[in-house]
């Protein structure tokens, strides 16, 4: 416990407190509340069991695998090229950025790199697949605080985006574009005029989030000091992604790692905040959204040209190996361990996924608060149930 | 010229039609225009569109939805009670009707306790509200209730706070009087708008309509329903025509406060006397009681997009940010505003 706010302190010793007085005060009767599997803060089937001290909770605990679908071992049935189709229904809301980790996985065993132009489209649409993720984040965040008008923006504004990656890929939700070696088409013609056009409508998107939500007192005093994650806490915990960057840890993958991807070749920030509570996760969350924005534009400017696809074999066989290869996801960290046994499949994979282990705070950070708090702090942790349950 | 002279058939006539006006429009035109409507075009989309043109006849497909649906009951619930609630609600929204008055002869009583009266079934609602959360046997509606319960008690004060500086001002407690003493009132000498107490009670109009959104339980306070957390609060057992009722009291619900505080704030169903030379209620003409009924429409179609355009641009308040709100910030200044008031009212 060094270098921390006093808010934090605060907090900390708050959630001790509640802890304490349940060992104390244990004459009076909780009671047990199961929030889910089916309950609409929970954005799918997530079960956290609380035990509740009148509305405060002593006790919480999160119990996953209600959606478990078994992504790990199905894997190692499929060929490599078809594992994509599976891993892009992890994060269902950002699947794009699901296949690239796994791809550059296999990129890194079979020691071939995507054209440069491969690896620029790819950076674009993991940025746009970070920007319909979080953009329908902030104005889930609104729903979950009871503001019902800001979902239907985010909805409308996602839209554009989600035809932007149709254009390119085909497929809205799950595009299944990444190849090895290169991706499966070029752009369609007019889709780098239109993008642009799209990333002024998201920054206008982002302004109107910050008016109607950010600026507002009551969504201030709703997320200001709740939930305080110190940033050591943070790390013990694994948190990771926005979450882990909201805490004050200045740690993202992009920049802080060499891949064969493009964002090293522009010019963005990484957003960190140093109060680690809930307003803070959901601030770098809209500003991650705004950079996207840039690094999108950025990108488009400086398209290479040339192939889209390097040159590979036919039937891919990949050479005995093990590989890890992690990205910067709209949810945070997310990796793929393969091993490979000169097969046409993988022989295992493991899934790192991010919001597996941003959950895993939820019994640390749910002590000692009120139920309402609870939905904020649920909904600033921001998980998806793909994400936890894969 | 003397007092209406309409026989009594005629009469209950047209009090038949003020009840209907003032109970089954509101609940209609507010569901038809404000909240789905209105809440659409503030969302940026179009909302219903299929039933009737442009979805007028929505609301008729939703009572037809819910009519149908089966009537399901918790196996632990308590039976009678549980059945008894959404009535309870319902009935607190008819006896707060009785009071109103539409017009110089369309009221349905017109007693010399109103306001008094109005302020005391208005809390029964709370007592259906309570059992309901209760008698559920689910931990969500217990909750729920007792927010609700919580809820409905602090910002009971500051209504009847806010209330208090109108009946300072009019000097009587009887609705028709206040709207009386508002179309024949003067400003400093002034009479051209008579003296809605808008003008002169401002503070007490904006705590009666903060106190009346957390009486309705509309969003920024709408925490016993907090759909994202208790899954909806007391209502979150019922279903069929009993969730129906629990909907349709909390719109005519909104639409019958909406009535009061323009009785009480805005001058009623009266025009400034002067206009017309009137001087007393009994000067009145009689169209004013087809005008009456009308000009409540207005002003209570324009009370409720009020409620509804903040209900849908705030998050919610957590429990004991609400508590308080009412209790350091709405209170003090309510007390502070009938202290003013009886002050002015000593000097002028």
């Amino acid at each position: 416990m060094t270098d921390l706010a006093d808010r934090q302190k605060l907090s900390y010793i708050a959630a001790q407190a509640a802890d304490a007085r349940l060992n104390v005060e244990l004459e009076t009767e909780g009671m047990t509340l199961n929030i889910g599997p089916q309950h609409p803060a929970t954005h799918g089937t997530l079960r956290i069991i609380v035990r509740l001290d009148g509305e405060q909770v002593v006790w919480a605990e999160p119990s996953a695998g209600y959606m478990h679908r078994g992504y790990e071992k199905l894997t190692e049935v499929r060929t490599f090229p078809q594992v994509t189709t599976l891993i892009n229904r992890i994060d269902w809301l950002g699947s794009f950025a699901n296949e690239v980790p796994f791809i550059l996985a296999a990129e890194k065993l079979m020691d071939i790199e995507a054209p440069p132009r491969a690896q620029w489209i790819r950076t674009i649409l993991f940025e746009l697949s970070r920007i319909a993720n979080v953009g329908l984040f902030l104005g889930d965040l609104g729903v979950q605080l009871g503001a019902i008008t800001p979902v239907f923006f985010a909805f409308r504004d996602r839209e554009y985006v989600l035809n932007l990656i149709e254009a390119a890929t085909g497929g809205r939700f799950h595009p299944n574009f990444d190849r090895i070696g290169g991706l499966k088409d070029d752009l369609p013609a007019g889709w780098i005029t239109e993008t642009k056009q799209v990333m002024k409508k998201l920054r206008m998107f982002c302004d109107e989030m910050d008016d109607l939500l950010f600026g507002n007192e009551i969504f201030q005093s709703r997320l200001r000091g709740i939930g305080v994650i110190p940033a050591d806490v943070a790390k013990q915990y694994g948190l990771s992604g926005a979450n882990l960057r909201a805490s004050g840890v200045d740690w993202d993958l992009r920049r802080d790692q060499t891949l064969p991807m493009a964002w090293d070749k522009v010019d963005w920030k990484v957003w960190t905040h140093p109060d680690g509570d809930c307003f803070a996760r959901c601030w770098v969350r809209l500003q991650e959204t705004r950079e996207a924005t840039k690094i999108v534009d950025q990108l488009l400017d400086t398209l290479p040209s040339g192939s889209v696809m390097a040159k590979v074999p036919r039937i891919i066989k990949v050479p005995e190996g093990e590989a890890w290869v992690s990205t910067e996801n709209p949810l945070g960290e997310m990796g793929y361990y393969v091993v490979s046994k000169g097969d046409l499949g993988p022989f295992r994979v493991k899934i790192r996924s991010a919001s597996f282990n941003n959950i895993s705070i939820v019994p640390w950070v749910l002590r000692g608060v009120y139920v309402p708090d609870v939905i904020s702090i649920l909904a600033s942790l921001y998980f998806i149930l793909g994400d936890i349950d894969r | 010229m003397i007092a209406v002279d309409v026989p009594y058939w005629a009469q209950s006539l047209l009090r038949v039609l003020g009840g209907t006006v003032a109970v089954l429009l509101p609940a209609g035109t507010i569901v038809y225009l404000f909240l789905f409507k209105m809440m659409s075009f503030m969302q940026s989309r179009l909302g219903p569109m299929e039933a009737g043109p442009y979805g007028s006849m929505q609301l008729f497909a939703e009572v037809g939805k819910w009519l149908q649906k089966e009537d399901i009951q918790p196996q632990k619930a308590d039976k009678q009670i549980f059945k008894l609630a959404p009535l309870i609600v319902l009935v607190s929204t008819f006896l707060l009707v009785a009071v109103v008055p539409f017009g110089p002869d369309a009221y349905f009583t017109n007693f010399d306790a109103g306001v008094f009266y109005m302020l005391a079934v208005s809390s029964i609602s709370t007592l259906g509200i309570l059992i309901a959360g209760w008698s559920s046997a689910n931990k969500y509606s217990l909750l729920g209730g007792l927010r609700a319960a919580g809820q409905l008690i602090a910002y009971e004060l500051p209504m009847v706070l806010a209330v208090l500086g109108v009946v300072i001002q009019a000097e009587t407690m009887n609705m028709q009087g206040i709207v009386e003493h508002q179309n024949a009132g003067e400003i400093f000498g002034w009479n051209g708008l008579g003296n809605p107490y808008i003008l002169t009670q401002f503070i007490g109009f904006v705590i009666f309509m903060i106190a009346v959104q957390a009486e309705l339980t509309q969003t920024p306070f709408d925490m016993p329903i907090a759909e994202s957390e208790l899954v909806s609060g007391y209502m979150t057992e019922y279903s069929g025509f009993r969730f129906l009722i629990f909907f349709i009291a909390e719109f005519a619900t909104a639409g019958v406060f909406a009535l009061i505080a323009s009785v009480l704030f805005l001058g009623g169903w009266g025009v400034p006397f002067s206009w017309f030379g009137w001087h007393t209620i009994d000067d009145v003409d009689d169209w004013m009681n087809i005008g009456g009924p009308l000009i409540m429409l207005t002003k209570m179609l324009v009370l409720t997009f009020l409620i509804m355009w903040i209900r849908f641009s705030y998050p919610r308040f957590r429990e004991d940010q609400l508590q308080r709100f009412a209790w350091k910030v709405l209170i003090p200044l309510a007390l502070l505003n009938i202290m003013v008031t009886a002050i002015l009212k000593v000097m002028f």
